[in-house]
């Protein structure tokens, strides 16, 4: 079985504040790392090749630095990875970001499973899977919880919808997002550090696409745009009480009786 | 293609841009400033240049024909036929939004026998609301959903399109949102409307205490999901005005590629949602054992207690007791935040509480 799987360099930190008077964001750090969603994703692709042989692809799209994600991916298990990154790319929404993978994974060979976090910590957005399973032309089943049963042309999953779960079975090729009681990720392996030290991470640019219409890619294949960032509203009506733990319980015990909620 | 260029003429390698870069894009190569791939297009540089080196190439970009794009339609959510109650939510925020541009109200409701609960969204605000029934349709199955979504917008073109947050909404909305080749963004925290029918929307971003004002200026239709409990329900109207039409579509739309072999309704555990009254507990609580003291003024008050992400992620809680972007919206009457410093991500799930 081919599994590719999607993972994403996101900040260490999400402490990242603002400066009212300029507007510019203020970063503690630089450090990245990988989306922790996607260990989930690439665990679950490393335990189905372990059952059922076949490959592990990792990709990603981002500056070139984004390629020690792809490291990380050899280290836990994955056999090939490959990174998209251009200048062209800069600036992608949602929209964008789901097309440059679906045209990178066109030049892969063929896939029967992509696999991917159900969100990123950095853009919370959980959108990019789906609209990528749409450029794809495949089907695509979100917060898979667990696998149930895979054949040799299909998988059987169970889905959590909040309030109901389902079962269902998707023919391949087709993308799942995985929820995090999949599977408990493993820890990286020294041994298997030495052995990928040199593994090469494959790079794809604009230049090496087959649609070159750049309409579609980084910002002008953006279809939202922010048009400014700020720092969030603080509430109006505040109260402050420095006191005595006891005196404040007090005081708090007071206000909500008043309010009326207790 | 818009991008960033460099004067190196004017440049004079003082730094400030490598500087001011939130995604560290900027670097100096030699004697040459570089910007790379990390770039986002905040402009930040452009802005804090001192000699105006970086200029901006921005080529004109193809914008859709607004007028002919009308109406907000909101997707109607539903298990067999139980409406989700985020739908009587949108309704109201499509109302609110579609007066001032005076655009009508519609809604989209797809499923199997569910002609009697169509009737029922007549008794709010709503101009038409269309149907697509066929047993095809009786669970959600993205591939199919998809295609009637796209069938009943080809039709419509409204300019705004609003899903609701949940499982299946985010499921759904980016499938369709691709396929149109448009914009989408997830869990708005509040909507607004221009006169050019630009929806502005405003969600937390860049995974930081950070808001981030977003339009969609050149496509339509303009996709958005809402959290449950992030907008007010709407009130049922005196004297219902709208109008039901039925649609229908070829058979081969219908076919799916998915097969639901089963779907189990979970088991109802009073969940934070519903709580009147919240205790929650951030990673300024140090200890798990110190979790029982606010379980125990939690259920003082009759409430429940509930958790930030990072104790969720040291297995201190169940996520179903997660408030926040990726845990649940709540909207208490009264909630005691404890060890909690109000990131974003936080606050955009307790925000619309009555007394924190």
């Amino acid at each position: 079985m081919k599994i590719i799987v999607c993972i994403k360099q996101v900040p260490a930190t999400n402490r990242v504040g603002i400066d009212e008077s300029t507007g510019v964001l203020k970063r503690e750090g630089v450090e990245s790392k990988m989306n922790p969603y996607d260990l989930y994703a690439l665990e679950t692709a490393i335990r189905l090749k372990e059952k059922t042989g076949g490959s592990v692809t990792t990709v990603t799209m981002g500056p070139p630095q984004a390629k020690s994600v792809i490291k990380e991916s050899f280290i836990l298990g994955a056999d090939k990875g490959y990174i998209f990154s251009d200048r062209k790319f800069v600036g992608s929404d949602v929209l964008a970001t789901a097309y440059t993978l679906s045209q990178g994974i066109r030049l892969l060979e063929d896939f029967d499973l992509i696999i991917c976090g159900k969100q990123t910590t950095d853009g919370d957005t959980a959108q990019v899977g789906p609209e990528l399973a749409e450029f794809l032309g495949i089907p695509h089943v979100t917060w898979v919880t667990k696998i149930t049963a895979i054949t040799e042309e299909a998988i059987v999953v169970e889905q959590d919808l909040g309030n109901s779960y389902g079962i269902l079975e998707l023919p391949f090729p087709s993308l799942i997002t995985v929820e995090k009681e999949i599977f408990q990720p493993r820890l990286p392996s020294y041994r298997r550090k030495v052995q990928t030290a040199g593994k090469q991470v494959n790079m794809f640019a604009f230049s090496n696409f087959i649609d070159h219409d750049d309409q579609k890619y980084g910002l002008n294949g953006s279809a939202t745009q922010v048009e400014r960032i700020f720092p969030p509203v603080a509430y109006k009506d505040q109260i402050f009480w420095e006191e005595q733990a006891l005196v404040v319980a007090e005081k708090i015990y007071a206000l909500i009786k008043d309010k009326n909620i207790i | 293609m818009a991008v960033l260029t460099i004067n190196n003429k004017r440049c004079n390698l003082c730094g400030k841009c490598v500087m001011v870069c939130p995604f560290n894009a900027i670097s100096q190569q030699d004697d040459k400033i570089e910007i790379s791939a990390g770039c986002k297009m905040c402009k930040l540089c452009l802005k804090n240049c001192p000699v105006k080196a970086i200029g901006l190439i921005d080529e004109k970009r193809v914008m859709v024909n607004k007028e002919e794009w009308r109406g907000i339609l909101v997707f109607v959510e539903h298990l067999e036929g139980n409406i989700h109650p985020v739908t009587l939510e949108l309704i109201g925020k499509a109302r609110e939004l579609a007066d001032p541009i005076k655009h009508p109200v519609y809604c989209l409701f797809m499923g199997d026998g569910i002609d009697q609960k169509a009737e029922n969204l007549l008794r709010y605000p709503v101009d038409k609301v269309f149907i697509y029934e066929d047993k095809e349709l009786k669970y959600f199955r993205v591939d199919n959903y998809t295609n009637i979504f796209e069938d009943c917008l080809r039709k419509v073109k409204p300019s705004i399109v609003l899903v609701g947050a949940t499982s299946v909404g985010r499921s759904l909305a980016p499938r369709v949102a691709a396929r149109f080749r448009t914009g989408l963004t997830a869990d708005c925290t509040a909507l607004e409307i221009r006169e050019n029918t630009d929806l502005v929307q405003i969600r937390p971003a860049f995974g930081g205490n950070i808001m981030a004002q977003i339009i969609t200026p050149y496509a339509r239709p303009q996709f958005a999901t809402v959290r449950y409990k992030v907008m007010t329900p709407v009130p049922r109207v005196t004297r219902p005005w709208g109008t039901i039409e039925r649609c229908s579509v070829l058979p081969e739309k219908l076919r799916s590629q998915i097969t639901v072999r089963q779907v189990v309704m979970k088991e109802e555990l009073p969940g934070i949602s519903e709580a009147e009254v919240l205790v929650a507990a951030g990673r300024g609580v140090r200890e798990q054992k110190d979790l029982a003291a606010l379980e125990e003024l939690a259920t003082m008050l009759g409430g429940q207690l509930a958790v930030t992400r990072p104790l969720v992620e040291m297995g201190w809680a169940h996520y179903t007791r997660q408030i926040g972007l990726s845990g649940r919206t709540v909207k208490p009457k009264l909630i005691i935040t404890c060890g909690i410093s109000g990131a974003v991500q936080f606050s955009a799930g307790m925000n619309a509480s009555e007394c924190i």
